[in-house]
């Protein structure tokens, strides 16, 4: 194992859409972030000018390097932590990425003896089944959660919805909302105590930008 | 589930190597001489405890607790850590011992069902356990000899991170007086480290700004002595300003043993409320993404076995350290490779025997054929490496070519 630099703050940024939002509040928050990199196809960018380091992860891997250690903090949706279930810092809500993780279905949905739900989010579907006292038989598909209703595969879907367009496109209705979502800052539990300076600073700059925003 | 492969083993349970094994015994052999050198002596109980004993009063959960059934079909479980035996021992068979009782231990721990990364079912704990002083003095000596422990271990680079459950426990009686569901809530949003609920749950409360502005506070409480000093200006509770006494009494003394460069104040450190009772500790290296040692005080647990007793302590997860600790796997012996035949063969085990007793490493072999007995092969550069394993000297005891000699 190479010493690593104590003084680099290993950042595991969620590529997609949460990264340019969060890129932005960066930038408000007095951070320099050069936005060619809103696009890049490079999996680690090094900002030694701020002492970062950005690692490019999927989404719902973030909580596992921070988790390991292998990033120091991370940005990550609370739809995701809720899932995964990590031993991590949740530092701040962001305030960005906005969006809820509701139960879906069709306009005329009834209950069913033996219901079926189709989600992407199995943890967090059956323990909020099984908190409403439901039994339901959650089934783990990994993308176009809406199909499922409509071809008869579940009757209600788990998923997140932000402006409900694919719902309603599709025919679907909100029936009950879980949580809301927003992005989370999170940090390992090591990095924590042993950067902590650099990481609170971060932390206060970015609280700053976000009281800005929210007025 | 289908039948295992043979060479299968059951999940988070591990293998170690013959060099992995001389770093653990290298790891383990110097942190308990370390322990030793301050007063603790070494301890070995069962690997098989009672559920209804052990295990209950373990601070492990339920669910992570290996459970098994004796053959008249008692609840039996693996050991899930060291301190709750010690309590077991300390209280029965050590109950005429007098106080403080100082015991160390290095122990395979066992727990089930571990979904958080970088855990194992079966993992190796060195530690202490202090019995029977219920001072700060006790609760510094323990820290200390844990910062003394991380050192003989080889580890760098940490740090120790040290708080108190009472100080929350005091604040939040004394600011949600008569709501303790609210606290529990608090605390439990704390525990996870979630600090997004722990604020969101303050405003929700709506205390008023100065209150929740207290509350909040306490997540940036962190640092060198002046945090008590913050911190005794957060609460007029007295159990919370005893423990903030009671941690810049710490402090002091560890500020004599001159190791506060390693140790910071953390009043959001805070352990499992129902098991420690005082000062709660942690340890972090710079390198690893897990603590590599955690304790506190316990003063509850004693009273489970009848005996109550005041006691502190802290267990090093030692497989861990074992990843970071990649040099210094004790000093290297002189290995020697003795070739011999059936005439030289007295001699040679004689020999080997004399080189053992020197403290070198003999390895001896039964040789057929010189002439086809590679490291024997005069001129080979030294050391050479045979079947595997290198030696820095070779002796062939060739009887055609000793005649009897000596060596």
């Amino acid at each position: 194992m190479s010493q690593p630099n104590m003084n680099i703050l290993k950042v595991a940024m969620p590529k997609g859409r949460i990264y340019k939002q969060a890129s932005k509040l960066f930038r408000e928050a007095g951070l320099p972030i050069p936005s060619d990199f809103d696009d890049t196809r490079k999996l680690v960018i090094e900002l030694p000018e701020m002492d970062m380091e950005f690692i490019m992860a999927k989404p719902v891997d973030v909580p596992t390097y921070v988790e390991y250690g292998v990033a120091d903090i991370g940005i990550v949706g609370k739809d995701v932590l809720m899932e995964e279930n990590k031993d991590v810092f949740e530092l701040l809500d962001l305030g960005i990425a906005k969006c809820r993780m509701s139960v879906i279905g069709l306009p005329d949905w009834t209950p069913s003896i033996n219901p079926r739900v189709a989600t992407k989010y199995p943890n967090v579907a059956s323990q909020y089944f099984r908190e409403q006292g439901q039994q339901v038989e959650v089934i783990k598909l990994n993308g176009s959660i809406e199909l499922a209703p409509l071809i008869g595969l579940a009757d209600r879907i788990v998923d997140m919805v932000e402006t409900g367009q694919t719902l309603r496109e599709n025919g679907l209705v909100e029936m009950e909302t879980i949580f809301g979502i927003t992005s989370r800052l999170i940090a390992n539990r090591v990095s924590y105590r042993m950067k902590n300076a650099k990481i609170q600073s971060l932390c206060d700059l970015l609280q700053a930008a976000i009281t800005v925003k929210q007025g | 589930m289908s039948k295992p492969k043979v060479f299968e083993k059951p999940i988070g349970v591990k293998d170690y190597l013959p060099h992995a094994v001389s770093r653990l015994r290298h790891i383990e052999g110097r942190v308990l001489a370390c322990m030793s050198a301050w007063g603790y002596e070494q301890i070995m109980t069962p690997t098989i405890e009672y559920y209804d004993t052990v295990g209950v009063a373990s601070s492990t959960s339920d669910q992570k607790l290996f459970k098994l059934l004796n053959n008249r079909g008692t609840t039996l479980v693996l050991r899930s850590d060291m301190t709750t035996p010690i309590a077991r021992v300390a209280s029965s068979l050590l109950k005429e011992a007098e106080h403080p009782l100082r015991l160390s231990y290095h122990s395979n721990i066992f727990r089930a069902i571990e979904e958080e990364a970088g855990r194992e079912a079966e993992f190796f704990q060195t530690g202490v356990e202090l019995i029977g002083d219920a001072s700060a003095e006790a609760d510094a000596e323990v820290v200390a000899l844990a910062i003394a422990s991380l050192q003989a271990a080889g580890v760098g680079r940490f740090k120790i991170a040290i708080g108190h459950v009472g100080f929350l426990n005091g604040l939040l009686e004394e600011t949600l007086n008569g709501q303790p569901e609210i606290q529990e809530e608090l605390k439990s949003c704390l525990l996870r480290r979630d600090y997004v609920g722990y604020r969101e749950q303050l405003r929700q409360l709506q205390l008023g700004t100065e209150l929740e502005r207290g509350l909040e506070g306490i997540l940036r409480l962190r640092g060198g002595q002046e945090i008590c000093d913050q911190a005794l200006e957060l609460s007029s509770n007295e159990t919370a300003k005893a423990s903030i006494r009671h941690l810049c009494e710490i402090w002091d003394v560890l500020n004599a043993y001159d190791v506060c460069e390693h140790v910071l104040i953390d009043l959001t450190m805070i352990g499992d409320f129902s098991y420690y009772t005082g000062m709660t500790f942690e340890g972090y290296a710079a390198e690893l993404g897990f603590p590599v040692a955690s304790g506190g005080r316990y003063d509850n647990l004693l009273s489970q076995f009848g005996r109550p007793a005041p006691a502190t302590g802290f267990a090093l997860k030692t497989t861990r350290i074992l990843d970071l600790i990649r040099t210094g796997q004790g000093e290297e012996k002189k290995r020697i490779l003795i070739g011999y035949d059936a005439q030289s063969r007295e001699g040679a085990l004689l020999a080997a025997k004399r080189y053992r007793e020197q403290g070198d490493v003999v390895v001896t072999e039964r040789v057929e054929n010189w002439d086809n007995w590679a490291p024997g092969a005069s001129g080979a550069p030294l050391p050479v490496t045979y079947k595997g394993n290198s030696y820095s000297a070779v002796v062939p005891f060739q009887s055609s070519r000793i005649k009897g000699g000596t060596v």
